[in-house]
């Protein structure tokens, strides 16, 4: 066999195929040894149970909302469900406007509550702190030794705030207990003081009312602190852009702050985040132009962090629960189960229509079907690992619907196989020249099925996505499949006796196809374009002319032969009347119609009869 | 046997021994299909538009699944007890499962209606879900999908154009594409199927299922058509019949093919599972795949034929082909 045959590269392909899906196993493989990877792919809420909440995010003043925000609005999210303690818990956007929560079990309406609650920054003055945990039970300041406001408050700072119930609430407060760092489920009102805990230095403090609300800050970036004479120091800080008013704001309550003078715990302002504390610097100069710096022990994490959770200090973005759903493990578990049973029962009926159809060819779909759904199913599961693709109930419908398109692919190819069996092919040729044409057909269709999913996939809102993404995949496992498993199959098969000689079992019998060979004898080729029903149609008046020409050929040298006998030893009718040029030339036939008719009288000479008879012998062969 | 039947069959239509007339009765297709979207817009105005699910209309849902007692009234109680004015929608959606339907409940509500529907049926816990849906949620899909089927249309018909080389394909594809879609929300609006954000997103797959058989006969018919101005054989829209018949087998075995996996997640969806992305979809994708197959045959097809046979060229051709024809009819 030349090394360069279709066999050759056909087995060259297959080789590749299984080398790629050895690659993807052997990658999951070392995924589930060494990392988090699954040999089952992982599953989606509504298949694993749980709780899946979409949230549309409302920005106050009603303008759109950017792609930055929603990230943000997401970062914010992630914070208070972590800050919850619920574990495992999945926070993506979808389609540029929603938010989906997704979590194990049923969330308890604080958690539901803390999701859907407004985030919001504001900036309060310290009015007193403390180290973070509770004062002993059973030592509490005596009461008349409270702090009893003396008069009414006179600004923000002022410790006329402080009444006795706040102060003892203050001394209750542990800032150690994790329960106590949870975000607030109620946001204090603005004009009221209140205490809250900063969770990075377990330190808590009694604020006074808010100040400057976050929704003043423009922006905020981190950067390493430059000192007065524009050198780059080694420290980080964060640096504040307020707008017009809180430039304004801003600088009044500095002025009160620095006149108090470091040392006094009023001296400090807090950031505060969802009712905890992000950060409470300590005032060292007036900011007048709002743009305050804030430094401190910060490392290049913190320095972000904070300078991010500032920024939201400009997003006063709140929640809205658009949907949500609770899904019960066990009916997740059902509904996964019933599903893979349509699954199963949808590839059986297709594997049983397929034999039908195309009796052992069949078989070559089948192995075609289990191969694109090994490839998938390890995709799914290596994205899974990689990407965090989760299956949902919706993906597997499309699965499942993508076990009709994919089969699809094989019925156009047999097809159009079988259609140059019909033009009178071999079945090597006919594989290889209905690949061709069909090849094209699959590429552009399974163009628009990759379209569909890709528009799905990015505009669509909901369970879309997990449709339209197994949709997708689904389409390129197919393509992987036609190309390298079934072609190559099919090229290998042809070669066999069974396929090749067009066993009736093997859905590609010439004969049931009503394919007339292209070689019809004589070193003649059919036109492939040549309809069989004209020949059919024509069959006697072929035969007879066939008959002619083959006798005209064999007759020719012989009534050359005689002709030259006949020139030397005089003339005989029976000789003369063969030698009619007409009836000699091959064209002449096919022209004249009424000529072969004319020359018939001619073969009643007894060689020449017995000739007709073995052509005519020959043609129905 | 009938194996054998239908091999014929093929390469009958192959051969052009047995033909139908797709192209040649178009116009009583195109009567057809034009009824069929009057009809098609007509039934949702008279009805009043199409049965929207919760998910349009807002409101909370509890299903109860694996109970052997399916009596409406115990949901009935179960809601009203907590909410009395409340009028919940009882439905028993399959085999043993029940689904309660009710204007929005709050968390306390939710709650206690969870509570008296554990009791009520006598299941576990685990057996009953809920779920909460706000007014917007189906709007939001619902105008995504609107955005989703305008991008994909104007997409596919720039890739078909710029594959086929010419915008009458793709025009005669979109056509059909519109056809099937108006058709399949009649279907849905005649016969009160409920319209779930599933059902659109097995509406989009439809278009993407329509244009998938559309592309592959048109495939065929420029293959056949490809060389039609320099043959006498038969006329251009003789031509495209033929390669609508000799792609008829394809056509049948896919949209069997296509249909059988669909089916049996509907039948299983309907009758274990109830209402839900499953069933949804699958009752979508059904009535849809059907449409497409035969929205390919009888209107892109015969349209891709009707708007090409005015050009010049081909009327030239028409000609040459019917004045071989009536020469050939008089020598014999």
């Amino acid at each position: 066999m030349p090394r360069t045959g279709p066999g050759t590269a056909a087995k060259r392909t297959l080789v590749w195929l299984g080398a790629l899906t050895a690659l993807l196993a052997i990658l999951l493989g070392a995924g589930s040894y060494w990392s988090t990877a699954s040999w089952s792919p992982r599953l989606a809420l509504d298949l694993e149970g749980g709780t899946q909440m979409i949230l549309a995010p409302r920005v106050q003043g009603g303008s759109d909302i950017t792609p930055e925000q929603l990230d943000q609005a997401v970062e914010i999210i992630r914070q208070r469900v972590d800050g919850s303690g619920v574990a495992e818990a999945e926070i993506n956007t979808q389609s540029g406007q929603n938010v989906i929560v997704s979590l194990p079990g049923t969330p308890d309406p604080e958690t539901r509550d803390l999701i859907q609650a407004s985030a919001q920054m504001e900036f309060r003055p310290v009015l007193t702190g403390g180290p973070g945990q509770a004062a002993a039970a059973e030592t509490p300041t005596p009461d008349d030794q409270l702090p009893q406001p003396a008069a009414e408050p006179q600004n923000a700072s002022d410790p006329n705030w402080i009444t006795p119930e706040l102060y003892k609430e203050f001394e209750a407060l542990n800032c150690l207990d994790p329960a106590a760092l949870e975000p607030a489920e109620e946001p204090a009102p603005a004009d009221r003081p209140m205490v809250a805990c900063e969770p990075d230095t377990q330190g808590k403090y009694i604020l006074g009312p808010v100040e400057v609300p976050g929704t003043d800050i423009s922006t905020a970036s981190y950067g390493l602190q430059r000192s007065q004479q524009g050198q780059t120091l080694n420290t980080w800080a964060v640096t504040i852009d307020f707008n017009d008013e809180g430039t304004q704001t801003f600088r009044e309550v500095t002025e009160r702050l620095y006149a108090i003078g470091s040392g006094d715990p009023r001296n400090q302002f807090a950031i505060v985040l969802d009712g905890r504390i992000v950060s409470a610097p300590t005032t060292n100069a007036v900011i007048p132009d709002g743009n305050p710096q804030i430094t401190g022990n910060f490392t290049e994490e913190s320095a972000a962090a904070l300078s991010e959770q500032l920024k939201y200090g400009a997003l006063p973005i709140s929640f809205e629960i658009q949907s949500e759903q609770q899904i019960s493990a066990t009916l997740g578990a059902d509904q996964l189960r019933l599903g893979l049973i349509a699954g199963l029962i949808g590839l059986l009926l297709v594997a049983v229509y397929s034999m039908f159809q195309y009796r052992l060819l069949g078989l070559v779909t089948i192995a075609s079907l289990v191969v694109a759904g090994v490839l998938t199913y390890l995709a799914i599961c290596i994205l899974g690992w990689t990407e965090n693709y989760r299956l949902s109930l919706a993906g597997v419908a499309g699965l499942i619907v993508a076990i009709g398109q994919t089969a699809d692919s094989f019925i156009v190819y047999f097809e159009r196989i079988r259609d140059e069996l019909r033009d009178g092919r071999g079945l090597v040729s006919a594989v290889e020249n209905g690949w061709r044409r069909a090849k094209r057909t699959v590429l552009a269709s399974k163009a628009v099925n990759l379209l569909a999913a890709l528009v799905l996939y990015f505009v669509a809102v909901g369970n879309v996505r997990g449709f339209a993404f197994t949709l997708g995949l689904t389409a390129i496992a197919d393509l992987v499949v036609v190309f390298m498993f079934t072609h190559p199959v099919l090229r290998l098969l042809a070669k066999t006796k069974f396929f090749g000689e067009g066993h009736p079992w093997s859905g590609l019998d010439p004969r049931r196809l009503g394919g007339i060979p292209l070689y019809r004898g004589a070193g003649r080729l059919r036109e492939p374009g040549e309809k069989p029903v004209t020949v059919a149609r024509t069959k006697n008046k072929g035969a007879s002319a066939e008959a002619e020409r083959r006798l005209t050929i064999a007759e020719r040298r012989r009534a050359e032969q005689q002709k030259a006998l006949a020139g030397r030893a005089g003339s005989s009718a029976a000789g003369s009347a063969v030698a009619d040029p007409t009836v000699a030339d091959p064209t002449a036939v096919e022209t004249g119609a009424g000529r072969p008719e004319a020359s018939v009288p001619a073969r009643t000479g007894s060689t020449v009869a017995g000739r007709t008879g073995s052509s005519q012998k020959e043609t129905k062969e | 046997m009938s194996r054998t039947s239908f091999a014929t069959f093929g390469n009958e239509l192959y051969s052009g021994k047995r033909s139908y007339p797709f192209v040649a009765k178009r116009n009583l297709w195109f009567l057809i299909a034009g009824i069929a979207i009057l009809i098609s817009i007509i039934i949702p105005v008279v009805k009043g538009g199409f049965n929207l699910g919760i998910d349009f209309r807002g409101g909370s849902e509890f299903t109860v699944s694996a109970t052997e007692n399916t009596d409406v009234a115990v949901g009935e109680k179960a809601v009203t007890d907590v909410v009395p004015d409340a009028v919940p929608r009882v439905t028993n959606i399959a085999a043993d499962t029940m689904r309660i339907q009710t204007e929005r409940l709050s968390d306390d509500q939710t709650l206690s209606v969870r509570d008296n529907l554990v009791s009520g049926y006598g299941v576990g816990e685990d057996q009953v879900t809920s779920s909460f849906v706000g007014p917007t949620w189906g709007e939001d899909v619902s105008r995504q999908a609107l955005i989703g089927f305008g991008v994909f249309v104007l997409l596919a018909a720039v890739l078909m154009a710029i594959y086929f080389r010419t915008w009458k394909m793709a025009l005669a594809a979109m056509a059909a594409l519109v056809v099937v879609m108006v058709v399949t929300a009649g279907l849905y609006s005649l016969s009160d199927f409920e319209v779930t954000p599933s059902a659109i997103i097995g509406f989009l797959t439809i278009l993407s299922y329509a244009l998938y058989d559309t592309v592959v006969v048109f495939d065929k018919i420029r293959e056949n058509t490809a060389d039609v101005t320099i043959s006498t054989k038969r006329t251009f829209a003789e031509q495209v019949n033929l390669a609508v018949n000799q792609t008829l087998v394809r056509s049948i075995n896919t949209s069997v093919v296509a249909i059988l996996p669909v089916a049996s997640i509907l039948f299983i969806g309907s009758f274990l599972l109830g209402a839900g992305t499953l069933q949804d979809l699958s009752l979508a994708l059904f009535i849809g795949i059907i449409l497409g197959t035969l929205g390919t045959i009888f209107i892109a097809a015969p349209l891709y034929a009707a708007l090409r046979l005015n050009e010049p060229e081909l009327k030239k051709q028409e000609k040459k082909v019917l004045n071989r024809r009536s020469l050939e009819a008089a020598a014999v």
